[in-house]
C-alpha cells in the first residue's frame, strides 16, 4: 500500500480477465442483495402486523431464510471475493494469475447459490440460514451452500498463490497492508470453513439424502458455530481493509499507525475461531467450563476493534486538519461528506460502535440469558454485519464498480443520500428491536402478539417503529441497486485510478514477524485445537440419540 | 516501536476495560457459580413420553430440599403442559426437553432462558419473586407454527 504509482491504477492493475471476474463476483453480490432486500420488506410489513392478502406464516419464514442466506452468505462472500481480486490486482504488480481456477471457482459458487436459492424460493428449505437440524431442507440446499464454500476455497487459493508469487519477486518487502488484511481474511475463512464442511459432509448431506437416518443436533451446532462466529470476521475484515486502505485517501489524509493495522488483522487470525461456544451459551449438552473459556477469548477479540476505532478516527482527523479544520472538532465538518464512500464508512462505524457494545453484552456469559434468541439479536447483527460490513461494502462499490467498468458513477445524488437513509433506517429498526428483545420478544416470529398477553402488548408499538425503519432501509437498498444498474449501463468514461492509503510513517521493519503468515496460522491452529479438540472428543464419548429429519414448512 | 502518546493511552484503557470484563465474568462464574444453563444429560427423543424422567408432566414435584421441579416437553407447536402453577419465592427447577425439532424456552421479560434440543435434557433453576402471569415463548424457529408456540406460568403467592 506504499505505492500509489500508476501501476496501482485500475483497471491497469488487473488483467482484462480478472477485471471481468471481479465484476462477475460483485454482480452476483449486488443481485443477491437486491433479492434479499425485497425479502426484508416483506418481513418489515409483517412486523407492523398489517393484514395484507399475500401475508402468510409460510411466506414469512421463507423470506427470513432467503434474506439471511442471500445477505449473510451470498452477498458478503461474492463481494469479498470480487473486492479481493481488486485489492490483489491493484497492489501485487500483476502477480494475480490462475485465471482458469478463478473462473471455475466463480461458476461453482454461482451454481451452488442458484441451487440453494431455487429450493429456498420453492419452499423446500425453510430452515433459516443457520439450518439447525433436525429441521431438514431439500438436499440441494446443503449441496448448493457447500459448493459456494468450495468455490470460495478456489478463490482463496488463487489469492494466496498471488501473494506467494509477489513475495518471491520482492524479497524483503513488507506485504502491502490491504493485501495483509485480505490474507488475514482468507486464513480466518479457511480455518472457519473446516467446521461447516465437516457438518455438511459428515452430517447433513448424508442425512438429507437418506443415507443415514439420524443426526446429533448438538454436534451439528458445535460444528456450525466453529464456522459461524469466524464467519462474522470474514465479513468484517474486508470492511476493515476498506477503512484502513481506501478511506484515508478518499478523505484526503494518510493512515495513522500502519503497524498497528497489521497487529489488528493478526489478532483476528488468532482469535476468530476459538470462540464459537458463545453462540451456545443456552445449549444443553455443552459444559459450562468450555463456554467460559470461549467467553474469555471472545472478550479478547474486542481489542483489535478498539485499536481500529482509534486508528481510523485519527486518520480522519489528519484528513480534516489537512483540509483546514481546526480546534477539537472543527476537522469533522471539513471531511468530504459528499463522497459516498466517506459518508458510508463513517456512518457504518457509528452504527458498529452501537453494535459492538451490544456484542459485548451478548458475549457476557450470564447476561446473555436476558437477550438470547430475542429480537435483540437481529437488532445487534444489523448494526454489525448489516452496517459495518454491508454499508461499507456499498460505499466501496461506489468507488470500485465505476473503475472496473471504466465508467463514472451515475445518479450521484442518490448515492450521496443512500448511506444517510441506511443510517436512519438502521437506527429506527435496530434500537426498538434491541428494546423489545430486552422485554422478551423472541426473534423471527411471524406474529408477535401471543394472544395479547400483557407482556406481549408491551412491545407491540415498538415493532411498528422497527417496521418503519425497515421501509427506510428498503428505500436505501433500492437507491444502491439503482445506482449500480445505471452505472453498469452508463456511457461516460473515466480513468481515475483507485488510491490506497499512504501511511503517515513508513512501517519499515516494525512488527515484521507479523508478516510470517505460516507462523500465524500455526498458532491459530493450536488455539483451535485447545478450544475444540477436547470438548468434541468428550461429546463423542457420551451415549447420544440422533434425530430424524422434520420439515414443518 | 514508537506509538503515539494518545494512542498508547487508548490502548491501555482498552486493555483495562477488557480485563475488567473478564474479571467480572470470571469471578461471578468461578466464585459465585453463575453459569448459563449447561446441563449435560441425554435422552432418546423418540421415547420422551415413556421415559420415567418425564413421567410427571403437568404436576409439580417437591424435592427434599424444598425446590419445586417442573417437567415440560417442547413440541411442534406447543409446550406440554402449556400452563403450570408455581408458588412465588421458592426455587423452581425446570427439566425440559424436545420431542421433535429444536425449540427455545424463555420466560419473557426474565433471564430464564434455554434451548430445547432433541436428545438432550435442559435444566435451569429460577425463583419468581412476585406473583403474576408469565409468558413462555419458543424462541427458536421450529416450523410454520413457531409464533403460536407459547405457554404460561401462573405464579401464586405462597400461603
Amino acid at each position: 500500500m506504499i505505492e500509489t504509482s500508476p501501476r496501482a491504477a485500475m483497471p491497469a492493475g488487473l488483467s482484462a480477465s480478472f477485471t471481468r471476474l471481479a465484476l462477475a463476483n460483485i454482480g452476483v453480490a449486488v443481485a443477491s442483495f437486491g433479492i434479499a432486500a425485497a425479502m426484508a420488506i416483506m418481513q418489515a410489513i409483517s412486523r407492523a402486523n398489517l393484514d395484507l392478502p399475500f401475508r402468510s406464516a409460510g411466506m414469512y419464514y421463507l423470506s427470513v431464510t432467503a434474506h439471511g442466506t442471500l445477505m449473510a452468505l451470498v452477498f458478503t462472500t461474492f463481494f469479498i471475493m470480487g473486492f479481493g481480486y481488486v485489492v490483489a490486482g491493484a497492489s501485487l504488480d500483476g502477480a494475480l494469475k490462475m485465471r482458469r481456477t478463478a473462473w471455475w471457482s466463480f461458476w461453482l459458487a454461482a451454481l451452488g447459490t442458484a441451487a440453494a436459492v431455487i429450493v429456498i424460493l420453492g419452499g423446500k428449505a425453510t430452515v433459516l440460514y443457520t439450518f439447525y437440524p433436525p429441521l431438514q431442507a431439500h438436499p440441494a440446499f446443503y449441496i448448493g451452500l457447500t459448493l459456494v464454500v468450495v468455490g470460495s476455497w478456489g478463490w482463496s487459493l488463487v489469492m494466496l498463490m498471488a501473494l506467494r508469487t509477489w513475495r518471491r519477486a520482492h524479497p524483503g518487502r513488507r506485504i502491502p497492508l490491504s493485501v495483509y488484511g485480505y490474507a488475514a481474511t482468507i486464513l480466518v475463512w479457511l480455518l472457519a470453513t473446516i467446521g461447516v464442511a465437516a457438518e455438511m459432509l459428515f452430517l447433513l448431506i448424508p442425512w438429507s439424502l437418506g443415507w443415514v437416518r439420524t443426526v446429533d443436533p448438538v454436534l451439528a451446532r458445535m460444528l456450525f458455530w466453529w464456522f459461524g462466529h469466524p464467519l462474522v470476521y470474514f465479513w468484517l475484515l474486508p470492511a476493515y481493509v476498506v477503512w484502513y486502505g481506501l478511506l484515508p485517501p478518499a478523505a484526503g489524509g494518510k493512515l495513522f499507525s500502519e503497524p498497528l493495522g497489521r497487529l489488528v488483522f493478526a489478532m483476528f487470525v488468532l482469535l476468530s475461531t476459538p470462540v464459537g461456544f458463545h453462540h451456545q451459551f443456552m445449549d444443553p449438552g455443552v459444559p459450562a467450563g468450555w463456554k467460559l473459556f470461549h467467553t474469555f477469548n471472545t472478550l479478547l477479540i474486542l481489542y483489535p476493534s478498539f485499536i481500529t476505532a482509534f486508528t481510523i478516527v485519527a486518520s480522519l482527523e489528519i484528513a480534516g486538519r489537512l483540509r483546514g479544520g481546526g480546534g477539537w472538532f472543527g476537522w469533522i465538518p471539513r471531511l468530504p461528506w459528499s463522497d459516498p464512500l466517506v459518508s458510508s464508512v463513517i456512518l457504518s462505524m457509528l452504527l458498529f460502535a452501537l453494535g459492538g457494545w451490544g456484542g459485548a453484552i451478548n458475549a457476557s456469559f450470564g447476561m446473555n440469558a436476558v437477550i438470547h434468541n430475542t429480537s435483540w439479536v437481529p437488532g445487534h447483527f444489523h448494526t454489525t454485519v448489516g452496517s459495518a460490513s454491508a454499508l461499507t461494502f456499498m460505499g466501496a462499490c461506489y468507488v470500485i464498480v465505476p473503475r472496473l467498468l471504466g465508467r463514472q458513477l451515475e445518479l450521484v445524488p442518490m448515492a450521496r443520500v443512500q448511506p444517510w437513509l441506511w443510517f436512519t433506517g438502521m437506527l429506527l429498526f435496530s434500537i426498538p428491536t434491541h428494546i423489545t428483545g430486552m422485554m422478551g420478544m423472541p426473534r423471527r416470529v411471524f406474529d408477535p402478539r401471543y394472544g395479547d398477553h400483557p407482556t406481549a402488548v408491551g412491545w407491540q408499538w415498538l415493532t411498528n417503529v422497527s417496521a418503519i425503519g425497515g421501509v427506510v432501509l428498503f428505500a436505501s437498498a433500492l437507491f444502491f441497486v439503482l445506482v449500480m444498474l445505471f452505472t453498469l449501463f452508463g456511457s461516460r468514461d473515466a480513468g481515475e485510478p483507485l488510491r490506497f492509503s499512504e501511511p503517515l510513517e513508513d512501517p519499515g521493519t516494525k512488527v515484521a514477524f507479523l508478516d510470517r503468515l505460516g507462523l500465524l496460522t500455526g498458532v491459530a491452529v493450536v488455539l483451535i485445537v485447545v478450544a475444540y479438540a477436547y470438548p468434541l472428543w468428550q461429546h463423542m464419548q457420551m451415549e447420544r440419540f440422533g434425530s430424524p429429519g422434520f420439515s414443518p414448512f | 516501536m514508537n506509538i503515539d502518546f494518545y494512542e498508547r493511552i487508548w490502548m491501555w484503557a482498552s486493555a483495562a476495560i477488557i480485563t475488567m470484563f473478564i474479571s467480572v465474568i470470571g469471578v461471578s462464574a468461578l466464585a459465585y457459580g453463575w453459569h448459563p444453563p449447561s446441563h449435560v444429560e441425554t435422552i432418546d427423543p423418540a421415547k420422551v413420553f415413556t421415559d420415567p424422567r418425564f413421567s410427571r408432566l403437568g404436576q409439580t414435584i417437591t424435592l427434599p430440599d424444598g425446590t419445586i421441579e417442573v417437567q415440560m416437553v417442547g413440541l411442534m407447536f406447543a409446550f406440554a403442559p402449556n400452563e403450570v402453577r408455581v408458588p412465588a419465592g421458592r426455587p423452581i427447577r425446570f427439566r425440559l426437553t424436545s420431542g421433535d425439532v429444536t425449540h427455545g424456552f424463555m420466560i419473557a421479560g426474565t433471564n430464564a432462558n434455554t434451548m430445547l434440543v432433541p436428545g438432550y435434557i435442559s435444566q435451569l433453576t429460577t425463583t419468581f419473586p412476585r406473583a403474576g402471569d408469565y409468558l413462555i415463548v419458543c424462541h427458536e424457529f421450529c416450523g410454520n407454527g413457531h409464533h403460536v408456540m407459547a405457554g404460561r406460568i401462573i405464579v401464586e403467592d405462597a400461603k
